[in-house]
Order: structure tokens, then sequence, then C-alpha cells
């Protein structure tokens, strides 16, 4: 066979920090092919974007490649050695061979410049002076990618555009000036599962008719199932298996590949549970009733309708999910339910509380005894400042609850019940990862022995190994305490295996409610049959039944 | 694995070894130990003639004598403790009326921001120099008065640093997830949103200390601050200020004593700073 497109052979990247050299890639050897899609898939941390930004020659300042080589078999200038490139060749190659998709939509375009002038600029910077040949090109690749009238588009500026608009601008300029290689770092990671389905497509559709090589990576192996020709998985730097796509899911030899396969849940099942009984009669724990959440949006304008007429009950001891994309409304339900909200109408009892009735901060705070909140970020919802065991007593203090002694005693044992070690509690949050830190959140959250808790996207932005782990820690916690859980998920796949019943929101309505199996196995509305058909790993499922 | 890198902070006392911090700290503890003991600096009694007139600094007079045959250089660290202790009660009155309105702004919001606010607005528009002239004129004559006076053109500048830091740390997850554990606000407030939001305005302080050093010593230049012959540094040049052509140590040598202490607070400031973001 010819010579493919793009050759990595024995990558080493190393980082200069503080505290002497750390090796991020360590021998990392791939191919791509033209017109195929490589997959490079590995956790945060695995070394995988770095391997990105050294094929465009964007590390950052404190990275060097210590060693191996990057050949790109270029169609006008041959076999070319990227390595130990001067910048003014690669300024040559960027763009015109080789194109970068980032990864976040919201931050990679120029917030001042219009949309036209984002994608024209790698043309003008390839020399294209004919500003009418430029215009007409950037409208070309605009209807490219499927934006629906790309003239208005083309002078509306990023913040006008919703993210999955944006992803398709930056596909649109990486794709200016039909580069051989396209590099997309986590292309839609920050995107609904139905947008990630769309851009994916739109990539694979691209790719065949121009015949382009494409270098996806993903932390998200049932993506890669789905779109991959070839497969690396890597892991703290070193390639743990690499082959065709489809022998490498059918019969993974590496024991790191295996345990992302079991730990992906639209692959597998990650959690047993047992399906709570529910006696037949006995009053809700949680009841929704027409709960309508308006928003102000200044003089002069009409109201956000955030949540518009939601209703639902969840037995003790049970898992409702609230399922939605970015907008749906399904985060201020939950937080109408954890009273950090003022619903607008409707109503909401927990227990024997009148949750839209609490107008004091007094009763507010006896409420959060019984209803806790555990947030998406687990960076953000932990005290930089204060030690975990500071974080973990907080509760307890604030409701005087036992001595110094006792309050001690009941650290240790919630840091117990979510498996983490005694000695994290004189640590501070910034010396935990994130799993450890979301545990922190849960193990807060439980200190109280509250009934109820709600979950906002808690594992949403955890590795899937990590995510495997928090979901069994929440079965497990759930059977042991008798915990009711109102899980926010945009994730179809793990909220089938976690919850008992489902509402599914969309635009601040529901359009679909009941127990989990009756609405994943046989949806009713159109919206719910979207999100179903775009979870990916499809691919695999149908090979795997 | 070696790509795992155990995360420690850099101890505080490393940083401060390193020369662009340490030089500072120690033109500021010398100057600070001019305020509190100068008779360890210097034998010579700092308004007491002790020589002829105008001479040129010497091994004897290190910065010259003055017009009526003072020592400079007693001049100086004598008047290190006024300059000084008139700069930190500046920056006190600043930092803690100006805090207390940012933080109460910040914290509360609503009406009682927006009054506060308007208020500090209002401060802010008038040049300080100005404003703390008035300030003197109102409380009358003296190193204490003109520290206030000083102290009061900076507490807008406190007042919104302060509200700024507060507001951007009460909409923080970890806040709400305080009053989420059944936090009180005053509770809230001083275990999460004071620790989280008060070193920017400490390096703010440590900033004003200089710039409250070089107002006091603008406003004994210009007369309003201790009268004559008090060894105060801005009182020092203006009385030079008459020799400039022909006894220039009068002026130049009391002048880069100023400098080097503003540059020194200046330093350190922005040493504060740094290490808040790593």
């Amino acid at each position: 066979m010819s010579e493919p497109l793009l050759t990595i052979d024995d990558l080493r990247v190393s980082y200069r920090t503080g505290r002497g050299d750390v090796d991020a890639v360590r021998g990392v050897s791939l191919e791509v092919r033209a017109g195929e899609v490589t997959a490079l898939v590995g956790e945060s941390g695995s070394g995988k974007s770095t391997v990105a930004q050294s094929t465009i020659g964007l590390l950052a300042s404190n990275g060097r490649i210590a060693g191996g080589s990057i050949r790109l078999n270029e169609r006008r200038e041959g076999v070319t050695d990227l390595v130990g490139l001067s910048e003014r060749r690669w300024r040559g190659l960027r763009g015109r061979c080789i194109a970068l998709i980032p990864q976040d939509p919201g931050n990679s375009l120029n917030p001042v410049a219009t949309i036209g002038a984002s994608v024209g600029e790698a043309l003008r910077i390839h020399g294209w002076r004919d500003q009418a040949k430029v215009r007409a090109r950037v409208l070309e690749l605009l209807e490219q990618v499927e934006i629906d009238d790309p003239a208005t588009r083309a002078k509306q500026y990023p913040h006008e555009l919703s993210g999955g608009m944006r992803q398709r601008v930056l596909i649109a300029a990486a794709l200016a000036l039909e580069p051989e290689l396209i590099i997309a770092d986590e292309p839609t990671s920050a995107l609904d599962v139905t947008v990630q389905r769309t851009v994916l497509d739109l990539l694979d559709r691209l790719r065949e008719q121009s015949g382009t090589g494409l270098l996806l990576i993903t932390h998200d192996l049932a993506v890669a199932a789905d779109r991959a020709d070839a497969l690396v998985v890597m892991r703290g730097g070193t390639v743990q298996e690499a082959g065709p796509a489809a022998s490498v899911l059918a019969a993974p030899a590496a024991d790191y590949t295996r345990a992302l396969l079991a730990d992906a849940p639209s692959l597998t099942r990650v959690v047993e549970r047992e399906p709570v009984v529910v006696a037949a009669g006995e009053r809700p724990l949680v009841e929704v009733a027409g709960l309508r959440q308006e928003f102000r949006r200044g003089a002069g304008r009409e109201p956000l309708v955030a949540v518009d007429d939601v209703s639902f009950a969840v037995a003790r001891g049970t898992t409702h999910a609230i399922v939605g994309e970015s907008g749906s409304g399904k985060t201020t339900t939950g937080r109408a339910i954890a009273a950090f909200g003022h619903a607008t109408a409707g109503a909401i009892r927990v227990g024997d509380v009148d949750v839209t009735g609490l107008r004091s901060a007094r009763d507010r705070r006896a409420f959060r005894r019984s209803t806790q909140l555990v947030y998406q970020n687990p960076y953000g919802s932990l005290d930089p400042r204060q030690s975990i065991e500071r974080v973990l007593e907080e509760p307890l203090r604030n409701f005087g609850i036992g001595s110094k002694a006792d309050r001690a005693g009941r650290v240790a044992q919630v840091l117990e019940q979510v498996a983490l070690a005694p000695e994290i509690a004189q640590r501070s949050p910034r010396e935990l990862s994130g799993g450890q830190r979301q545990r922190v959140a849960i193990a807060r959250a439980l200190i109280l022995q509250p009934e109820l808790v709600v979950f906002d996207e808690a594992v949403s932005a955890l590795d899937v190994t990590v995510q495997a782990q928090i979901l069994r820690l929440l079965a497990r916690l759930q059977a042991e305490l008798g915990l009711t859980y109102v899980f926010i998920s945009h994730d179809l796949a793990v909220v089938r295996q976690i919850a008992d019943t489902v509402s599914v929101l969309q635009r601040g309505r529901q359009v679909e409610h009941g127990a989990v199996a009756q609405v994943f196995d046989a949806p009713q509305h159109d919206y719910t049959k979207q999100l179903l058909a775009a979870i990916p790993g499809s691919s695999l499922r149908e090979e795997r039944p | 694995m070696s790509a795992v890198v155990t995360r420690t902070a850099p101890s505080p006392w490393r940083a401060l070894l390193r020369p662009g911090t340490l030089i500072p700290a120690i033109v500021l503890l010398v100057a600070i130990a001019w305020a509190v003991a100068p008779g360890l600096f210097t034998g010579i009694s700092p308004t007491a003639s002790v020589g002829p007139s105008l001479q040129a600094p010497s091994a004897e007079h290190w910065f010259g004598t003055d017009s009526t045959g003072r020592d400079v250089f007693a001049r100086v660290i004598h008047g290190a403790s006024q300059s000084i202790s008139g700069a930190l009660i500046a920056v006190l009155v600043g930092l803690v009326v100006g805090t207390t309105i940012g933080v109460a702004a910040g914290a509360t919001g609503g009406l009682v921001e927006e009054a506060l606010m308007r208020v500090v607005d209002v401060l802010l528009a008038i040049p300080s120099l100005l404003l703390s002239l008035s300030v003197v004129i109102l409380l009358g004559f003296g190193t204490t008065n003109a520290a206030i006076a000083v102290g009061i053109t900076s507490i807008a500048v406190f007042a919104r640093l302060a509200r700024s830091q507060v507001v951007g740390v009460r909409v923080s997850e970890y806040v709400e997830a305080a009053y989420g554990s059944g936090g009180t606000a005053l509770g809230v407030l001083w275990r999460h949103i004071l620790p989280n939001s008060l070193t920017p305005v400490i390096a703010l302080a440590a900033l004003q200390l200089g710039s409250a050093i070089l107002q006091i010593s603008t406003l004994g230049f210009l007369g309003y601050g201790a009268p004559p012959p008090t060894p105060e540094w801005g009182l020092l040049i203006a009385e030079g200020r008459n020799y400039v052509a022909t006894a220039w140590w009068l002026t130049v040598l009391p002048g880069v004593v100023v400098v080097l202490v503003v540059l020194a607070t200046n330093r350190l400031s922005q040493a504060i700073r740094g290490g808040e973001a790593a």
C-alpha cells in the first residue's frame, strides 16, 4: 500500500514545569490514511490532545518534542517531516494541508469578528486577494456545512449563534482550503447529543466527498466505535492498543480497552440495580404539579419561560430522571425542587413540606436538612480555601449537630460511605482529582442524612471509568440508605441504567414521562425518539446484543 | 507514573527569597526600623544645628546639612516615623471604611448596593488632591489629620475593588452550595465570601501604602501636613526647594528615599498578587 497520509512514529513529548520535566507522551505511533478516520481515544490526561497539538505544531510554549517523527505525505511537496519544522514552513502548511477543529466552540471564534471574516481568514492568510472570491468561497463553505441562509449568517457575530452552529462554522473554517488532514479535538463534547450526531454526520459526509483524512480525538469510545476505521487507545501517554476499529472493539486485547468498554454506559450495563418495589397506594415523596418558571428579561420584553407546566411524582426510594438538551429547563426544575428558585406558578411538595410555599430564609434553611443538591462541576462546588474536613463538617455546624468529636466521627463515617480514604479529610480540594471531588460533594450532601438528593448533571464532567464508579456508588448508597434521587442528565444512556422513572423535557415542556423501560423501549413522542437515536455507539450495540 | 505530578503549593518562603521580592522587603524593613527606633541609626538630633549650613554630603553628614545647619540624614531618619505612621493610618482608614462599604454593597445587592456605590462614585469624581486638601482644612493641620484626609481619598478605590470581588465570589457554586448545606447569610459571608475575595484587597493596601506616603509628602510639601520644624519627608523637600540650584542634596536625597520606599511597596504588592494567582 502507498504511504499513509500521516504517520506518527514513536512520538515523545515532554513539558517543562516548575518541578522538572513531565513526559506527557511516551512513544506513540499511529497512522491516518486518506479518506479514513483514525480515532484517538483516552481519558483526560492521557496525552491525546498533546499528540494533536504536536501534529499541527501548536504545542504549548513549555512543551517539546523529545523524540520520534511525524511525517505528512503532502500532495504538493511529498513526504515532509513535521518535527523541527521552521515556523515559516508551518505557516505554509497549517490551514492548507493540516487543519484543526478545536474543542470548545464557545471560545474558539473571535467574538469581535463576523462569522464570514472568521471563515475567510485562512483564505486571506494563504494569499487570496480578491474580496469577491473570498466572499463567494465563504458562502459556499457555510452552505457546505449546512448553515441555513449563509449570506445573513456571514454577517452575524459568534454570540448570535448556538453552540452547534458555531461548531459548524469552525468546521467550515477548517475546510476552507481543502486540507488533506483534519484534526478534530473533541469536536462534539460540548454539544447536545442530537447536535453531536448531526455534526459527526456532516464530518463523515465531507470526508467521503473530499477524501480528507481525519484524526478524531475523543474520550467517548462509543463515538469512536460509530465513526472510526482505525482505533488507538491511549492512557498515561502510551498506546494501550491500536488496530482496525472493528477488531479492537470486537476482541479487545488490552485490559484498559476492556475496562473502557465495560464502563461506557452507552455500550454496556455499568450499574447493577435492584428494581425498587413501590407499595401501591403509598404517598410519593415528591410531587411536582403544574410547575412554571419565568425569568424576567428586562423592560419591554416578554419574560423567558424556562419551565412550562411540568408535573411528575417520585416514589420514596426510587430515582426519577429529568432528561433534555441544554435550555430544556431540566436544571431549573431540579433547582426548584431543591428550593433554589422561586417558582412562578405550580406546586412542589417534598415529604410534608410545600416547597413553593417556603418564603422565609429560615424555612428554606430547615428544608435543606431533608433535601440536598449536588452540582455538575466538582471543581466549582467546593471552596478552594477549605480542607475537605471543613467542607464536610460545615453542614453539621450550620445546624448545630453534635459536638466537635461527634462531627469528626460523622466525617470519617461519610468518607467511608463514599469510599474515600480517611486521610483525604486533611487535604484541600486542589489536591483531589475530579472523581474524588465529586465524591466529596456527594458526601457533603449525605452527611445531613437527607431523604432526597437532587443531582444536577453530577456525572457529566467525569471520565467514563470514574463516571461508572460514581454511578455504582450512587446505586449502592440508594440501596443502603433508602435515598430518593432526582437525577438531571442529558445522557440517556446513563439515565436508562440508574433511573426508575423519567421525564423528557423539550424547551421547558414535558413531552413524555413514565417508567424508564416504557419510555425508552416504546417512545411515543418524536423528540424522545430523536434523543434515543442520537446516543452514540449504536453500531456496536447492534453487533453485541 | 511520571505523567502524574503531585501538586504542591510552592512554599511562600521560597518566593520571598527571590531578589525581586527580597530587595523591596529589605528597603521597607529598613524604613520601618527608622520609624520605630531612629536612635539606632543616628545619634544626631533632627532639630539641632550641628555644623555650618548648606554643606555638601560628606562622611560626617551623609546627606549634607540644610540652611540652618541641621543634619539632613538625621532628619530623613526621624521623618520616617512621621511619614510611615501617617501612611499606615491613611491605608487603615481606606481599607477599613472602603472594604466595609464594598463588602456590604456586594453582599446585600439591590437598593443598598445602588445607594452605597453611588456615594462611592461621588467620592471618585472629586480629584483626590482637592478632596484631601478640603478634608485637611475641615479637620485642621497636622500629620494625623493629613493622613486621615489621604485615607478618605482611597475609600472609593477599596470599596469598588472589594465589591467587585465579593460579587464575583457570591455567584460561585461553592457559595450556593454553602447556602444549600444550611448556611446563614452571615455565616457564608464570613466563612466563604470574605476569605476568597480579600487577597486582592490586601494587595491593594500594600500598593496604597506607597501612594499614601507620596500623598502625605505632597500635603507636607504644600504646607498642609506637619508644621516645621517637624522632620517630615514632604516638608524636608519643600524646605530644600529654595536651594535646588546650589544645594541639590536637600531635595534629591530625601526624594530618592521616598521613591525607593514607594517602589518597594509597589513591588511587594505585586508579589502578593502574583502569589494569589499561582
